[in-house]
């Protein structure tokens, strides 16, 4: 194993799904049921079995649209208010309608939702207006659920291939992927008629205050190949510059929980045991507040759950000791932190791309589908924001039977064999060499250069120093990274996402010149939100081999928001204590 | 220009006496989302090869035998 060997083969299908995680197992699923004699195959970097964010499962729902509790236009008003009103409602509208149903049939593979007495969903209340948690007693099955259903239907599953590359035909549309075996080297090149990207966060684009490069917030495989990928291919990105920044325990990196703890009463504090945030919610107004108390007289932060019931306590442990990050009791342990005796030190995390809990992704629309012809993109890497697990099924399903209706309505796209060729020359390149730098070492500078330049407060000339070294590292990257195994590989072809995310970071956080989403988007040199100017998306895209951006407006709302509600998410900090 | 192999502490622990790759088994090889494990070719068990864990546990929980530990990265501990 991992020795590079020579390889090239050839297959066609008529719906391809890149990522096996959350929405791409949906994509397929729904593709193959939409149209059960069409092929799916579902392409996987690691194993569809443990693969993506969710590979120990999820505690709960933390955006669930339940009858009863909410309704599409209150979660639709409460995302818009979030996102300080750059929100496209059609597909956050679309989801909150949706995913009612996906929650249904999720129960009926058997992952189960909490219920209260009367049988009913047991909803609980974390967000600043509505209540749209819903806890998942046995969510550690997620994954097993999803993998029968995947074999039940006879979607092709293909592990650990690596896309590196989409193809496009001559019209631009969509023609297929090149991907890359992680163990072998051999390529693969994958015709198809359409193409689903689900290929998760850009996880790995800060670095984590411990300094491990695997110590990331998100599952350290999403090394934002997706967002590299529709990139490269002409794809349309919106607002990067509203990155990812999450409120997690120190350290450990994981999430503190909030959704999890908070309906059981726990909540943060300063190191005074004092509250200071209105609502633990994640939004950048509410991270701003979280960055302004940790860098005051007042901090650290800490999640603070010692003043509940010991068997209160013991519950929360069940939940997250079980799922999702369930290293984080032995975490504890180490540190000899109970939590019924010590509040948890908090801190927060590097910056990534992530819409599933802000806003950063490949432009989408409500049927999933991005601005290049044939390609569709759902999960953490799509626009649609604060979408979390259950916007990921909830899209993956859209896309996917999209998908399978317009693949059947097309030819498949022809493709240039030069692409497949000077790609394989770009892939193979550092492993003709006998030495120089080993992808680990230029990962790590990279991620070192993104927190010394990129991490908000963000400055004008520091980002313009950031984007002069990227453009060194990426030098290196190109001309001296040397790789010795197939394993390797993988890492060099990640390093080179981290680099084009990296560099897209900067352009769209230099173009939008205003602060918008708190601590997201905090342009000290340009420190008010600006609406007269910048009441808009940014779109980023490639055009002639270069990197571009443009304001693009946002569409009509769907939900009216009344002046007086816009500004809810912007009053986090407790009054008696501002 | 020569590259240096720098030592360090892996967090993923197997019991060799419990593992049984020896016998064709390559369930915490497979499941690794890091794909950082392997089977040694020197003792037929299962390792880590590459210190780049997530410490998410689906080879301790998916490892039929028990004999796989996910301890916290020493980084983090």
């Amino acid at each position: 194993m991992d020795e590079i060997k020579d390889g090239l083969a050839e297959v066609t299908c008529d719906v391809l799904v890149i990522g096996g995680g959350t929405a791409g197992p949906m994509a397929a699923y729904r593709a193959k049921r939409r149209n059960p004699s069409a092929r799916v195959v579902l392409l996987e970097k690691a194993n569809v079995k443990r693969s993506g964010a969710i590979a120990m499962g999820m505690d709960g729902l933390n955006n669930a649209v339940v009858p009863g509790y909410a309704t599409p236009e209150q979660y639709t008003k409460e995302i818009t208010i979030a996102n300080d009103g750059i929100c496209e409602q059609a597909p956050v509208y679309k989801y909150a309608s949706n995913c009612f149903e996906i929650i249904q049939e999720l129960d009926r593979f058997g992952i189960k939702f909490q219920k209260n007495e009367n049988g009913d969903f047991d909803v609980k209340k974390v967000h600043h207006l509505g209540s749209y948690v819903l806890p998942m007693p046995n969510g550690d099955t997620v994954k097993k659920a999803l993998y029968r259903q995947l074999r039940r239907e006879k979607v092709l599953i293909s592990n650990r291939y690596m896309a590196t590359r989409l193809l496009t035909g001559k019209d631009g549309q969509i023609a297929g992927a090149i991907a890359v075996n992680t163990r072998s080297a051999e390529f693969l090149v994958l015709r198809a008629k359409a193409v689903i990207l689900c290929a998760g966060a850009a996880g790995r684009l800060g670095l984590p205050q411990s300094g491990y490069l695997w110590g990331t917030y998100e599952n350290a495989t999403n090394s934002g190949d997706g967002y590299a990928m529709a990139y490269h291919a002409g794809a349309a990105l919106a607002n990067l510059e509203c990155f990812q920044i999450n409120p997690l325990i120190k350290d450990y990196n994981g999430p503190a929980c909030a959704y999890v703890a908070g309906p059981f009463g726990a909540y943060t504090t300063n190191s005074e045991g004092r509250r200071f945030i209105e609502c633990d919610y994640w939004s950048g107004q509410m991270m701003q507040e979280f960055y302004n108390e940790l860098q005051s007289g007042k901090g650290p932060v800490f999640l603070k759950l010692n003043h509940l019931h010991s068997d209160t306590i013991g519950k929360i442990e069940d939940v997250l000791h079980k799922v999702e990050r369930p290293s984080r009791g032995r975490f504890h342990e180490n540190r000899g932190t109970n939590y019924r005796e010590r509040m948890i030190e908090m801190h927060i995390s590097e910056i990534g791309f992530c819409s599933g809990h802000s806003a950063s992704g490949v432009f989408v629309d409500e049927f999933a589908r991005t601005t290049v012809s044939g390609l569709y993109a759902a999960g953490d890497m799509a626009s649609v924001p604060h979408n979390y697990m259950l916007g990921a099924f909830t899209n993956g399903a859209i896309a996917g039977e999209h998908a399978a209706e317009f693949a059947g309505g097309v030819e498949l796209a022809d493709y240039d064999r030069g692409d497949v060729a000077r790609e394989q020359a770009r892939v193979l390149a550092p492993t003709k060499r006998g030495d120089g730098i080993p992808p680990n070492q230029l990962e790590y500078k990279t991620r070192r250069l993104v927190n010394d330049y990129l991490q908000p407060p963000k400055v004008t000339a520091r980002m313009r120093l950031g984007q002069a070294r990227f453009a060194e590292v990426r030098y290196d990257m190109e001309n001296t990274m040397v790789v010795r195994d197939a394993h390797e590989l993988m890492r060099s072809l990640e390093v080179a996402s981290i680099l084009d995310c990296a560099d897209m970071a900067a352009f769209a956080s230099l173009f939008r010149t205003e602060s918008r989403w708190g601590l997201y988007h905090y342009r000290v040199d340009y420190p008010q939100k600006d609406d007269d100017e910048w009441f808009c998306h940014s779109l980023l895209r490639k055009k002639d081999g270069r990197m571009t951006a443009q304001k693009h407006p946002v569409s009509p709302y769907i939900v009216p928001v009344e002046e007086d509600e816009r500004s809810a998410y912007d009053r986090q900090r407790i009054r008696q204590y501002a | 220009m020569p590259i240096a192999q720098t030592p360090t502490t892996v967090p993923v622990i197997v019991d060799e006496a419990k593992c049984i790759a020896d016998k064709g088994c390559t369930v915490c090889v497979d499941v690794c989302p890091l794909d950082v494990l392997r089977i040694s070719d020197l003792t037929g068990k299962a390792y880590m090869k590459y210190d780049e864990c997530w410490y998410c546990m689906p080879c301790e929980t998916d490892c039929p035998t028990g004999a796989v530990t996910v301890n916290i990265p020493y980084l983090l501990r």
